[in-house]
Order: structure tokens, then C-alpha cells, then sequence
């Protein structure tokens, strides 16, 4: 049988929010791209957003501008943010929103007819553009009708809709391939029917999301299972700081095949309190110092500033996700908790039902059909859920080209450094615009000045026979115990939680699994198999796994989406350290880099005393990095 | 509690298949899906089953249970009865590709048909004005996950494949709605496009697409109907058919 082959420009692995927007750009600027997706067209994870994308557009709120944007992300991330990639995010995010809308979307409005903002977690100002709480889905499928335009307009001018952009659905790669050092291309397989096939194309996009599958409760599909990461890793390019996960404060616990399904913040934006089975509003215990001064430390004042927000502090139900996560997490582990191990979250004393209908709808058909809960009339059970990773493939700001490999770009969640140790809501859906965007702008300044390398038969051959291994096997290791296996290790020891003696333990474990993983076998034939789907996730996983319990494990402090009870408290000293993992062909390395510095013109948009709260006293004296 | 429930999968491919039973624990709460990921990890390592979000959020678990085109995610098995057994089958208009899995690829390429959106030229971008009454009709149509149940309801082609050419189905007539709703697109030709070209005409209101939709969109009411009155007033209207003839406007 005769291998299928293609040949394209830019090749983008992800049909979510951030590779559509990579094709779009590159396919505007005349090349020819491929889109792979696992799934079909449309139902990548982005559909799944609720609440909104940030950009300070300054509809609501005029005092809102980049800046202020700029300066929420870092707080937010406990300074270990890129500071490039949030300056470039917070400038550019209001353009990537208008563009939407000229695509055809439809947002929200203000009396004005502008673009409606609502407020959101670590948000000083109402930044985020939203649709009700289907914001995603608004993105993506604006997205996939601009790419449909674009094929139109193909059409019309080769006699081919797919001349110049072409969706491959319910296709996994299981190799990037490289050639002297150079991408050349992907081998993968169509999901279909189990055929295989090879890409050849001089530059690449990974835009595959996140890794939520390899925790147990999560608010991920079955498609994040970390692909982009790994397939990242073989190629050569490193990650940058696995060890920060973010656990959404609230995901549904009750019922149990409910668990993990995400409750979007937009309930808390929207006047949702958190109480404890006490009755008690807990979130005034939880404020950290670095954030006193911004939130309300009473409920009067939280209460009003829902009518007033130039007067009064916010409430601390809006804190950002790790603080509020850590919180519920700490109130059912006293004791108060609900028998299914939450707490409650009411917006059904705040809002009356129709407004509620009107402004979380997806939620309220989300308890009711779910869970038999009606959130105009009761609260909702809530806790934590395993929801983004803010580590990623290390890239260069600007091109988003991932360090070390020639040809290869990588944005969205599965890009590191632009949310350091913790993600504000609504910075996902714009990082995706923003960075989608600048990645399609890098890869065809690349393809520019490169052409392409052909892929030799011994990496086929490689990549064909890696395929063909587990049916080769009999009576081996069965996919769905080992990754229950996994799941239970993550969920266990590396969890919201960390401590060092658990965290090598999960080391030694998952290197375990990983051993046995080599001896899949998968039953029945190649079509439409998910035991043999699921056999290459599981290997992303592992190595994901790995990569997040070993930085883990080196980063001796507690900041953002990652807890150690053994060494509790942020370190100023930590805040200069990102940790970059790296695979030698057997395990991954993780190794300490020094943080890039601002520079003076970014330093200077803080008062030096909140910046003397996250640096050292010479980072401080020193005043910027120029 | 977990108890045991009777399960009949229809397992098979285009060129063979039927209906297996295997019986499957279910605990409290839980949806078709579930089970039927529990029958795949425990009984049948390869059973081929579509599905993502598993929240009601992406259409991709559509199929058939107890003969109803429904998603599995969002359809409780404490749903039907103790003793029932529960039936699932693929999407019955689109061919097989293995087990619960179908070939739903005539919905992009409907999809592709569609004239896309025009923004009027001169408005530059941030500058667009809409009141949130005017986008309100729209935003219900983009509420469309794309589960395509409306499409394999529809008895235009659920019983007559050879309508399929000449007829985009209740979800993509429901997006020319939508554009021609939307304040902002400049289009005028997409009522005629609708009638002439994508089979609204074919549509006799029976409301079957509306009653399965996950997302309660009044498909029929507040999209297909408005868009049949639409047409009659282009058609129909003698003034309206003079000055078309006079000035030789395209549309409206």
C-alpha cells in the first residue's frame, strides 16, 4: 500500500482558538496550510470557555488600557510571567477582539452598542468581551466560518475550496519530524480508519492545548492529553515550568460523572458568594497580603462594590484561581465542606431568575439537566478541578518560535511563559488571538527564508513501524488501566497539594508506568480503535507527568498554581528561576534558568512597593534590566 | 448505588453490524455516555464512539438511544426504567464508519456552501454600533454546537438520501438566517440563495429539528419560518417583483 502524502507551507497540529487564528494569518499571507485536528472541525477544547477574553478595550470602564492590563497579569501570575508575552498580550488583545467582530462575531453589548465587558478574577476593570457564558464557542466558530471565506475565495479563484487551506479531521500526529536539525514535516495516522500518513512542510504550529487528562478530575475533554508538549519535547524543544497547574476554584462535585465539569467564574463576576456548610462567606479569611489593599475585607463593602466599584475594594470571591482554589480546598479539609467534598456557590440571592437565564445560561441547563439543581432557586456544590497548565513549550516572544528548533511555533495553552505561575480568567481566549496569531506571522517569515527539507525513508520507516507496535504485541498492558493508573498518581501526589517525600514517590511511580507503557497491546484492528488511540496519549501523558512531578519536586517554594506544604510561602529568590524541562530520549531533565528582567519602561509601571513584595532588594535597586 | 443495566450497542461497519447486548454497572447520576465508556474500557477495548466535552457543550456524542437522535452526555440513564433496555445506535442519515461513529462529512461540506459574512467596507475595526436587541436573534442561531441531530432528524433526507444535493438541512438554513439577521451583513441575495439553492422550500415545519435540539433553539419558529416569510416577500410581492424587474436591484 502506498503511503499517503501532502505537501503544505505550514502545517498547524490543533484546530482550537489558537491554531485557527495561525492558519488564518498564514494563510493570508498567501501560503498553504494544513489544520489537524483529532476531533472533528469545531469541537476543539476552546468551545469550552465560558466566561470571556480579556482586552481593555475600555467600553465599561474607560480608566482600563493595556497597562493596567499588563500589570493585573503579572500580579496575577506572582511575577513569573514573561514580561514580553504579557506586554505583547495586553497591547494587543483589544485589535485580536475588534478583528472577531469584523469576522462576524456577535458579543454582548453596552446601551452604547459597544462590545459589553464583564468583571472577572484579578481584573481591576469589566475587561471581558463575552457572549453570555459561550464565549468559546463564539471564537471558534467565528474562526471556522473566516476559514471558510477563505476557501470560498480559493474556490473562486483555482476551482478548489481546498487549494490553499485544507482541514484534516480526526487526524493524530504522532511524530514531528526533523531533518539536519530542521522541521521537516509530521507523521501521523487518521483516526478513522488507522491509515497512516506523512506531511512534508518546512515549518510547524503546535496548537494542541492543554494536559488535563492526565489528572482524574478535570474540566478537560478527552483531548488533552498534552500531545503538543511531548511531541514538543521529542523534537528537541524544551518546556518551561510544568510544575504550575491551574485548579479551577469551581468545578461541579456532585454527581460523581459530573466531577470536575467546569463552573465558570462568570457566576462569581456576576455577584456568586462562596459559603461553607457553616453558612459562613469564608473568602474574607483567605486574602493574602500582597492583595489587602484591593479587596473588601467585609461584606458591606464587597456587596457594594457590585453598584460602585470607584469606592470600594473588590469582593474575594474574585481573587485570582489559585487563591480562591487553595481556599476551598482548605475549608473542606477543615471540615466544613459538603458531603461531596465542596462548598456552595449562590448567585440566586444576588441576581433575580431571569437575569440569571439571561447571563449564565449554559450554567443554569448545565445544574439542571446534570444535577437536578435549578441556580435561580439553590447554590451550587463547587471544588476544586484540574483546568490549565500554565507551563508550556519555551518560544520566543515576538515569533513564538519554540527555542531550539528551527520551524517549530507553538501557541496557545500549550505555549509557556505568558501566564507565569498563574493564569487570570479571560487571559486564555486572548493569549489564544494574540499569540495564534503571531505564531502564523512567524512561521511565514520563516517559510520565507527557508525552504523545505524532504523527509528521509528512515523516518518513516521509524515512525511507521512506532505505529504499528502495539498491535504487534500480545497480551500486553491494557491503555485504560494504565492511564487510571496515572490519573490516581497525579490526583494523589501531585495534586493541588505538593510535598517533596510524595512528589519523588510520584517520580518513581510514573517512571514505573511509563516501563510497563512500552508494553501496550491493543485489541481489534486500526479502524476507529480507541484502545489504540488511546495507547499514543498515554506516552504524551507520561511524559507530561513526568515533566510536572520532577519541577515540582526542584521548586522549593509555593506560588501560584503550585502548593508545597513542606515549603509554604513565595520566595523572592524563586521568582528569578524558570524551570526548563528537556527529554534525552529516555527521561526529562529539568534544570534552573535565570527569569528574563524587565526593562525600565515596564519596571516603572509599578509602585516599587508592590514590586518589593514579589523581588529581591537588588532586583529592586536595580530598577529595571536597561 | 451502582446497579446493573442492559445495554444493547449496535456494533458493526458499513459492510456489516448489529445489535449486542452486554450488561453494565451505572452509579448514581450517571449519563449513556458513562456506560458506555465503561462497556470500552471493560468489555470492548475497541468500540468506536465519538465524543469531547462531555458537557453538553460540543456535539460531538450524538447518536441514537431508543431510537430518539439525542446526545449521550446529556442524557441521564435513570432516564428510563429500571428494567429497560437501553438502545444505542448511530445517527441513522449518515453512512456508517464503525459502531456508533458516523460519516457526518456532508455537514462541512454544506458548511463550505454557504456564502460566508460581508462587513460592510467602510467600518474599521472597534467602530461597529449594535444594540444588544438587534444581535440577540442571531446570538441564538450561534448558540449551534454543530451536534448535527437536527440534520439526521429531518425527514427530508433521514428517508431520502437523493434530497441531500439540493438541501442544507435545518442547521445550515438556520445560518443563513443568521447572517441575514445579523445588522451588519451586506448580503442581499441570501433569501433567494436559501429558496433556490439550499432547499428551504423542501421544509414542511414539522418542528422535528427544534424538538431534538440540545441547545432549545427554535429552529423552525424564529429561524426557518421568518426566512420562508422572508422569501414570500421577495417572490411575491408584485411592487416588489416590478421594481426588481425596473431597477434591476439583486434582492431585496
Amino acid at each position: 500500500m502506498t503511503l499517503e502524502r501532502h505537501k503544505y507551507d505550514v502545517l498547524v497540529i490543533g484546530a482550537g482558538g489558537a491554531g485557527l487564528r495561525a492558519a488564518v494569518e498564514a494563510r493570508e499571507s498567501g501560503l498553504r496550510v494544513a489544520i489537524i485536528c483529532k476531533s472533528l472541525f469545531g469541537k476543539a477544547h476552546t468551545v469550552m470557555a465560558e466566561g470571556g477574553a480579556a482586552a481593555s478595550m475600555g467600553n465599561v470602564n474607560d480608566n482600563d488600557n493595556w497597562m493596567v492590563h499588563f500589570r493585573d497579569t503579572m500580579r496575577g501570575g506572582k511575577f513569573l510571567n514573561h514580561f514580553r508575552m504579557a506586554e505583547l498580550h495586553a497591547k494587543e488583545s483589544p485589535d485580536r477582539i475588534w478583528e472577531l467582530e469584523v469576522w462576524g462575531a456577535l458579543f454582548d453589548r453596552t446601551k452604547e452598542g459597544k462590545i459589553s465587558q464583564r468583571n472577572f478574577g484579578g481584573h481591576e476593570y469589566p475587561r471581558l468581551a463575552h457572549v453570555g457564558d459561550r464565549t468559546g464557542l463564539e471564537l471558534i466558530r467565528t474562526m471556522q466560518q473566516k476559514i471558510v471565506q477563505l476557501q470560498q475565495k480559493d474556490g473562486r479563484e483555482t476551482g478548489d475550496m481546498e487549494s490553499g487551506i485544507k482541514v484534516f479531521a480526526e487526524l493524530t500526529i504522532t511524530d514531528i519530524l526533523k531533518e539536519n536539525g530542521k522541521i521537516s514535516g509530521a507523521y501521523g495516522y487518521w483516526r478513522e480508519s488507522g491509515e497512516e500518513v506523512l506531511f512534508e512542510a518546512p515549518a510547524v504550529v503546535i496548537a494542541t492545548g492543554g494536559v488535563g487528562k492526565t489528572f482524574k478530575i478535570t474540566s478537560n475533554s478527552w483531548e488533552g492529553t498534552g500531545d503538543g508538549h511531548a511531541l514538543a519535547l521529542k523534537a528537541g524543544a524544551n518546556l518551561v515550568d510544568m510544575e504550575f497547574l491551574q485548579f479551577h476554584p469551581t468545578g461541579m462535585v456532585w454527581p460523581p460523572s459530573v466531577r470536575g465539569i467546569l463552573v465558570t467564574e462568570s457566576v462569581r463576576g456576576e455577584g456568586g458568594v462562596l459559603t461553607n456548610t457553616n453558612g459562613e462567606r469564608f473568602m474574607f479569611k483567605y486574602i493574602p497580603d500582597v492583595f489587602k489593599d484591593k479587596y473588601a475585607d467585609n461584606e458591606a463593602e464587597a456587596d457594594r462594590w457590585y453598584e460602585d466599584q470607584d469606592n470600594n475594594r473588590r469582593p474575594p470571591e474574585l481573587l485570582p484561581r489559585d487563591e480562591v482554589a487553595r481556599a476551598i480546598n482548605s475549608e473542606v479539609k477543615a471540615g466544613r465542606g459538603t458531603e461531596h467534598g465542596g462548598v456552595f456557590l449562590d448567585v440566586s440571592k444576588r441576581l433575580p431568575a431571569e437575569v440569571i437565564k439571561k447571563r449564565l445560561p449554559s450554567m443554569w441547563h448545565q445544574f439542571y439537566e446534570l444535577a437536578g439543581v435549578d441556580i435561580t432557586k439553590e447554590p451550587m456544590e463547587v471544588g476544586p478541578t484540574c483546568h490549565y497548565v500554565m507551563g508550556g513549550v519555551e518560544v520566543e516572544p515576538d515569533t513564538a518560535a519554540a527555542v531550539g528548533v528551527p520551524g517549530l511555533f507553538a501557541a496557545g495553552e500549550v505555549a509557556g511563559g505568558m501566564h507565569g505561575s498563574n493564569r487570570l480568567g479571560g487571559n486564555s481566549l486572548s493569549d489564544l488571538l494574540v499569540f495564534g496569531r503571531r505564531a502564523g506571522m512567524g512561521a511565514v517569515e520563516y517559510v520565507k527564508k527557508n525552504t523545505a527539507t524532504p523527509v528521509s525513508d528512515a523516518a518513516i520507516k521509524a515512525a511507521a513501524e512506532k505505529i504499528q507496535a502495539p498491535f504487534d504485541r500480545q497480551g500486553g498492558e491494557n491503555s485504560y488501566s494504565l492511564h487510571a493508573e496515572l490519573q490516581e498518581v497525579t490526583h494523589n501526589l501531585v495534586g493541588i497539594i505538593r510535598t517533596g517525600s510524595e512528589l519523588k514517590e510520584a517520580i518513581a511511580k510514573i517512571a514505573e508506568i511509563r516501563k510497563r507503557s512500552a508494553n501496550v497491546a491493543v485489541a481489534g484492528g486500526r479502524k476507529f480503535n480507541p484502545g489504540f488511540h488511546l495507547a499514543f496519549d498515554l506516552d504524551n501523558m507520561l511524559l507530561v507527568a513526568e515533566s510536572t512531578a520532577k519541577s515540582a519536586d526542584a521548586r522549593e517554594e509555593s506560588r501560584g498554581g503550585h502548593t508545597r506544604d513542606d515549603f509554604p510561602g513565595m520566595n523572592n529568590k524563586w521568582r528569578q528561576v524558570n524551570h526548563i524541562s528537556s527529554f534525552d530520549g529516555e527521561k526529562v531533565n529539568v534544570r534552573a534558568q535565570s527569569l528574563p528582567p524587565m526593562p525600565k519602561e515596564l519596571f516603572d509601571l509599578f509602585d516599587v512597593h508592590e514590586l518589593e513584595k514579589y523581588m529581591t532588594p537588588e532586583e529592586v535597586a536595580k530598577g529595571g534590566s536597561n | 448505588m451502582a446497579r446493573s443495566i442492559k445495554l444493547r450497542i449496535w456494533r458493526g461497519d458499513s459492510t456489516d453490524g448489529g445489535l449486542k447486548d452486554v450488561v453494565v454497572e451505572a452509579n448514581e447520576g450517571e449519563v449513556v455516555l458513562d456506560v458506555i465508556h465503561r462497556v470500552q474500557a471493560t468489555q470492548m477495548g475497541d468500540l468506536a464512539v465519538r465524543w469531547n466535552c462531555k458537557a453538553g457543550k460540543c456535539g460531538s456524542c450524538s447518536m441514537e438511544i431508543n431510537g430518539k437522535p439525542r446526545l449521550a452526555c446529556m442524557t441521564q440513564v435513570a432516564s428510563f426504567g429500571e428494567e429497560e433496555t437501553i438502545t444505542v445506535t448511530p445517527l441513522r442519515a449518515f453512512p456508517i464508519i464503525k459502531d456508533l461513529v458516523t460519516d457526518v462529512s456532508f455537514n462541512y461540506k454544506k458548511a463550505m456552501e454557504i456564502p460566508a459574512y460581508e462587513p460592510p467596507a467602510e467600518l474599521a475595526p472597534g467602530e461597529a454600533r449594535m444594540e444588544q436587541i438587534d444581535v440577540e436573534r442571531s446570538q441564538e442561531f450561534r448558540k449551534c454546537i454543530e451536534c448535527f441531530l437536527c440534520q439526521d432528524v429531518c425527514h427530508v433526507v433521514r428517508d431520502h438520501e437523493e434530497n441531500k444535493k439540493s438541501f442544507a438541512g435545518p442547521r445550515f438554513l438556520m445560518r443563513m438566517a443568521e447572517l441575514d439577521f445579523h445588522p451588519l451583513d451586506q448580503r442581499k441575495t441570501r433569501k433567494q440563495e436559501a429558496q433556490e439553492q439550499h432547499g428551504l422550500g423542501f421544509c414542511n415545519i414539522t418542528k422535528c429539528c427544534t424538538e431534538v435540539c440540545p441547545e432549545h433553539i427554535k429552529i423552525t419558529d424564529n429561524a426557518l419560518i421568518p426566512m420562508k416569510e422572508r422569501v414570500a416577500d421577495v417572490k411575491y410581492d408584485p411592487v416588489r417583483w416590478l421594481g426588481s424587474k425596473i431597477r434591476k436591484r439583486e434582492g431585496l
